[in-house]
């Protein structure tokens, strides 16, 4: 029988002829990423070793990424000084991968991964972080672990016990209606298949529409592939694959994309139309209460934010500053935006969209997590209410769980901004 | 047979069980006192150690989704407490394994807070109502580790059985 894309993945990692959703394999990691999490990891590998007379040496120092993103700069001395434990480590086992907190190479680690040609299709990509899914947008198998599991793969340079992921394929088919687009599309495809309707399963991206869409549209579904439940997105790697890491990434090398077989097994398939989505929102305090932005339409909002690894990259902030310049963020909403990287924000810089977003009275930020998950800024006050671009709207997500928080587009997110309340970008 | 000390609905993040505001402490020894800490009521029982080893949080469907955070497992492994849920998410699961939080997979059952639970080999029995629901079987591909005691004593053991040299 065929395999879907991750199972000839996982069969290719793992030294197998073929593998089957199920089975049990121990696949070799092709890029091991951490962030500031990497404190508790360098514990546990530690930890493994003890006893065992084996001095603790990493499996390949070239195939492990540390970006700092989720508190950049540290909000506090413990940040700081997990922060600098974790420098030294990058330095005494030379893992070169190693993104401090800078304007130039910094940024959020599910940007700088692709940005920086880290992630090639094919790969098995594993993060101590949940949106690692986010990788299968270049036709990687990316999946999230825990720090125990990431310390396991440092000594081992294998992930073990991974059981094959079964399948779902979705299909997606006709164009965007103007103002609507990747962010939309997988907010109602999560809420069609629920927040757990793709648990320990992968789905698997294909139709018209995906093959038209840029690396950043792929990377947003992805991304948020895991609200599903999935254990990954993929969309498996083509042209722009091939376009994005060549042209933007400055990558050489050869890069062979996986296709699935013809006769691959899924246990579901569902298809959307895209022609007559509405802008869509998802609702307090579920990412897959998912509504379409006219049915909430209206709702005051205190706080805007514009960023994170879902939609801060330079087309997202192209889209949120054509439609606010010249025009102004409301009295009683403040707006925040977060560019997903450096070199995003010298791009934002060079095309003027910093500018744009100032003059109307947003808070420019440097480039990291922000406020998406709570510990660092743009904390939230009691009972009040944001619209965000980020990817969780779990009670208490944005530090506060006396506060509420709507999951949008940025082109929602903008038009929304200038009204103060939740509002249709078709409509301003 | 345990009690069970709070009972939960579905889709219980872990931003709920360890908020990230928390997550720059990462050692077991410290991140407990932070569990639930939104549930304020509920945090302070635990710290006041009300409750024995092996009381039990009873989860709905997709306990533990969200973000990949250990804390979440390692804060609840801090009072030795055990999750029953009717479905556990992905990466919530396997964390419990690799640190040794006992967790069970029993997606029909009714429980309420203050009843007695007996867990068995493959069942619950709800020993105030009466009423038994079966277990699902933790994905095979796991019980290595759990047999080892979790992911770092199972990972010591493959790297001393590698050839020296």
């Amino acid at each position: 029988m065929g395999m879907t894309v991750v199972e000839k993945i996982l069969a290719r990692a793992a030294g197998l002829p073929s593998t089957a959703a199920g089975a049990v394999v121990e696949p070799k990691v092709d890029l091991a990423m951490s962030h500031e999490n990497a404190a508790l990891v360098i514990n546990q590998f530690q930890e493994i070793f003890v006893g065992t007379g084996l001095a603790p040496e990493v499996w390949d120092p070239s195939r492990i990424a540390i970006i700092f993103d989720h508190r950049v700069p540290a909000e506090s001395p413990k940040t700081a000084t997990n922060q600098k434990k974790i420098r030294e480590f990058t330095a005494a086992n030379g893992i070169t991968k190693f993104h401090d907190i800078r304007g130039d190479v910094g940024g959020i680690c599910h940007q700088i991964l692709p940005e920086y040609g880290y992630v090639r299709p094919g790969y098995v990509v594993v993060g101590t972080d949940s949106h690692t899914t986010t990788h299968g947008a270049l036709g990687a198998f990316g999946f999230g672990v825990g720090a125990t599991e990431m310390a396991s793969i440092w000594s081992l340079g294998f992930a073990v016990n991974i059981e094959v992921p079964a399948t779902i394929k979705i299909v997606v088919n006709g164009e965007f209606p103007p103002f609507v687009g990747a962010k939309d599309l997988i907010l109602n495809l999560i809420g069609t298949l629920t927040a757990q309707g793709a648990n320990y399963k992968v789905l698997e991206f294909h139709g018209e529409t995906i093959r038209r869409m840029s690396t950043s549209g792929r990377i947003a579904i992805c991304n948020m592939s895991v609200e599903a439940g999935a254990t990954s997105g993929i969309v498996p790697g083509d042209e722009e694959t091939v376009r994005y890491l060549r042209d933007e990434s400055g990558v050489t090398e050869a890069l062979p994309c996986v296709a699935p077989d013809a006769d691959a097994h899924y246990v579901r398939t569902v298809e959307v139309d895209v022609s007559t989505l509405e802008p869509q929102i998802a609702c307090p305090h579920m990412v897959d209460n998912v509504k379409p932005v006219s049915a909430v339409a209206g709702t005051k909002v205190q706080q805007i934010v514009i960023g994170s690894c879902t939609n801060g990259r330079l087309d997202d902030l192209a889209v949120a500053a054509d439609i606010l310049r010249g025009k102004k963020v409301a009295a009683g909403t403040r707006m925040l935006v977060f560019p997903a990287s450096g070199r995003i924000f010298s791009q934002a810089l060079e095309k003027g969209y910093i500018q744009d977003f100032m003059k109307a009275g947003a808070v420019v930020m440097n480039s990291g997590c922000g406020p998406c998950l709570g510990v660092h800024e743009g904390a939230l006050g009691d009972n009040e209410t944001a619209l965000s671009t980020t990817n969780r709207n779990f009670k208490g997500r944005m530090g506060n769980p006396k506060s509420e928080v709507y999951l949008c587009s940025p082109a929602v997110a903008a038009a929304s901004a200038i009204t103060g309340v939740i509002t249709d970008p078709r409509t301003v | 047979m345990a009690k069970v000390i709070l009972q939960l609905g579905n889709d219980i993040s872990t931003d709920d069980i360890y908020p990230g505001r928390f997550m720059a402490t990462v050692l077991p020894s410290e991140t407990p006192q932070f569990a639930f800490s939104d549930r304020a009521e509920f945090n302070a029982r635990l710290k006041a150690g009300e409750f024995p080893a092996g009381s039990i949080l009873v989860g709905g469907e997709n306990f533990g989704c969200g973000s990949s955070r250990e804390q979440a497992c390692s804060a609840l492994k801090g009072y030795e407490v055990t999750v029953v849920a009717k479905s556990i998410a992905r990466i919530f699961l396997q964390n419990s394994i690799n640190l040794g939080l006992k967790v069970v997979l029993c997606p029909e059952l009714e429980a309420s807070e203050g009843d007695e639970l007996e867990i068995t080999a493959d069942q619950v029995v709800n020993k105030t109502t009466g009423k038994a629901f079966a277990q699902v079987k933790m994905p095979a591909a796991r019980q290595g580790i759990m047999d080892a005691g979790g992911l770092i004593p199972y990972t010591r053991k493959l790297l001393q059985a590698r050839p020296k040299g």
